[in-house]
């Protein structure tokens, strides 16, 4: 049975990857979700709202693409974790393990 | 008794008169009225072959406007293919205005757009989404529910131009391009609004079950040849090519356009909406008949002042011949009185019909010049009418009143007369 549309397969096994490929993959879902927004200077420590023109519906959107694409679940209480790269990639990666495993 | 009812219609004469200053479209055939116009002298249809969703490969008009030109690329992804039809069109409509955007009180600056239907699209397509996660509804787009409410190509507008006064769809069928601007028309007269923003969208083009749905009831063109497949009153029509669109007009009261030095493309001079009340698909043509007749009694006009009648005609069987009953009911000893249709060339444009068979007419006003129906290879003789332009552009004498057909299921009928200003 092939994968669905909207599915990506990983080039990474999710138990070997690091806050950056953590960090890299939040940056790819916000190229797609914002692709007017230059991301080459985004700071991993500010919060992205205050970087970018982001509105609470692309940070449903993260949640969104986290969800079909790498199967994480992102719990309404959590969606704060999400504010900044670092924030992302810190609560992120034991997600991501967890999948590896 | 219809007479009776006649005697009922107010001249417009006691109300402020309403005018048009400027226009924005997009069609299969052009992005621009100067575009289209000449497509539509020069005899050019344009309609693509586009892979529908469960259904193959069907004839449809497509149309091929850039929306980064109005649009950045994440107001294109959150939103609608309806709202970029609409804000490109109203964008165009704006600048064609020669409106100073940043003096205009953008409180009283209305938006009024019919449409057909709306959110079949964003809905079929999340259903389809979906299926690909076993029906689980949290991969269901938390996008859909702006995405579908019925005022959201109207809303685009507005948050994209920055409008704060009124905005909503009228719902009207495939009358709904007619609607649009009457109920423009009629809130300038109330002074709702100083400046509006009308007209009529489509994006029927990306729902397939607007395909399916005349297909199964037998009214979905076909021919080897797409810009074929659109073929009012032809013998050999077998039924509607499906097209996406927008027209959308500036409307101004006359005295604030002249105020201004606008420039004046054409007046509202009167017009008729009604109901059959009899089948939800099969045309009434006696209510067909009534509706223009009130639009004519109200613009203070007679059938002989009719210098252009664009039809509605689909290219259905029996549509067409309703459509040329009600006309020749109207329209007795009318020899200049000329007839033309505008799907042949585009498909049927659903809720942009009206305003866009609208707008390719309106530069006759000044070249007089009257753009064909074409694709006629042999006439129906049911839909044979005087006056009716085939297959070539006429050039006549004179043209200072326009007529425009626009009817929907459910029965609903409009007619809009629009004249050239200065004329009497």
């Amino acid at each position: 049975m092939g994968l669905p549309d909207g599915v990506w397969v990983f080039e990474t096994n999710p138990e070997n990857m690091t806050k950056d490929d953590i960090k890299q993959v939040v940056l790819d879902i916000i190229a797609d979700i914002a692709p007017d927004e230059d991301l080459t200077a985004v700071k991993p420590e500010v919060r992205l709202r205050d970087q970018l023109s982001l509105d609470s519906m692309d940070f449903l959107d993260i949640v969104m693409e986290l969800r079909k694409k790498h199967g994480i679940e992102v719990p309404e209480a959590d969606y704060v974790q999400l504010a900044s790269l670092d924030s992302c990639a810190n609560y992120l990666l034991p997600k991501f393990e967890a999948k590896g495993k | 008794m219809a007479g009776g009812r006649l005697m009922e219609g107010r001249q417009m004469s006691s109300k402020p008169r309403i005018v048009i200053t400027g226009l924005g479209l997009t069609a299969p055939n052009g992005n621009s009225l100067g575009e289209f116009r000449a497509n539509l002298l020069a005899g050019k249809a344009r309609i693509a072959v586009i892979d529908v969703r469960h259904m193959g490969k069907h004839p449809a008009g497509v149309c091929d406007f850039d929306a980064t030109k109005w649009q950045k690329r994440k107001e294109i992804r959150n939103g609608t293919r309806v709202g970029s039809i609409s804000i490109f069109c109203a964008r165009e409509a704006l600048g064609d205005s020669g409106l100073d955007w940043d003096k205009v009180e953008k409180s009283r600056v209305g938006v009024y757009l019919g449409i057909t239907e709306h959110g079949n699209v964003e809905t079929e397509n999340e259903i389809h989404n979906i299926s690909q996660f076993g029906n689980d509804t949290k991969y269901w787009t938390h996008h859909h529910n702006p995405r579908t409410v019925a005022n959201n190509p109207a809303g685009e507008v507005t948050m994209n131009m920055g409008i704060t006064g009124p905005h909503y769809t009228i719902g009207a069928a495939c009358a709904a391009g007619n609607a649009g601007l009457i109920q423009a028309a009629q809130m300038l007269q109330l002074g709702e609004v100083d400046i509006a923003f009308a007209g009529g969208v489509s994006e029927s083009i990306h729902t397939f079950g607007i395909f399916a749905g005349f297909k199964n009831q037998g009214a979905l063109g076909a021919h080897e040849d797409p810009t074929k497949a659109s073929r009012p009153f032809d013998k050999n029509r077998n039924g509607i090519v499906i097209s996406e669109g927008g027209a959308i007009y500036v409307l101004e009261r006359l005295d604030d356009a002249l105020a201004r030095g606008a420039r004046i493309i054409a007046e509202i001079a009167g017009w008729c909406i009604n109901s059959d009340a009899t089948d939800a698909v099969l045309p009434n043509p006696e209510r067909q008949t009534e509706c223009v007749q009130m639009a004519l009694k109200r613009a203070g006009m007679k059938p002989q002042d009719i210098h252009i009648v664009s039809t509605h005609a689909t290219a259905t069987a029996l549509g067409d011949i309703q459509e040329c009953t009600a006309l020749r009911n109207v329209f007795t000893d009318c020899p200049d009185t000329h007839i033309n249709n505008t799907k042949s060339f585009i498909g049927h444009c659903m809720g942009a019909a009206g305003a866009l068979e609208l707008a390719g007419n309106l530069p006759s006003f000044d070249d007089n010049w009257v753009h064909p129906t074409i694709n006629i290879e042999e006439l129906d003789p049911e839909c044979a009418m005087p006056g009716l332009v085939i297959n070539q552009p006429l050039k006549v004498a004179r043209v200072d009143a326009i007529l425009n057909n626009s009817f929907g299921m459910l029965g609903i009928n409009s007619a809009l007369i629009v004249k050239k200003y200065g004329v009497a």
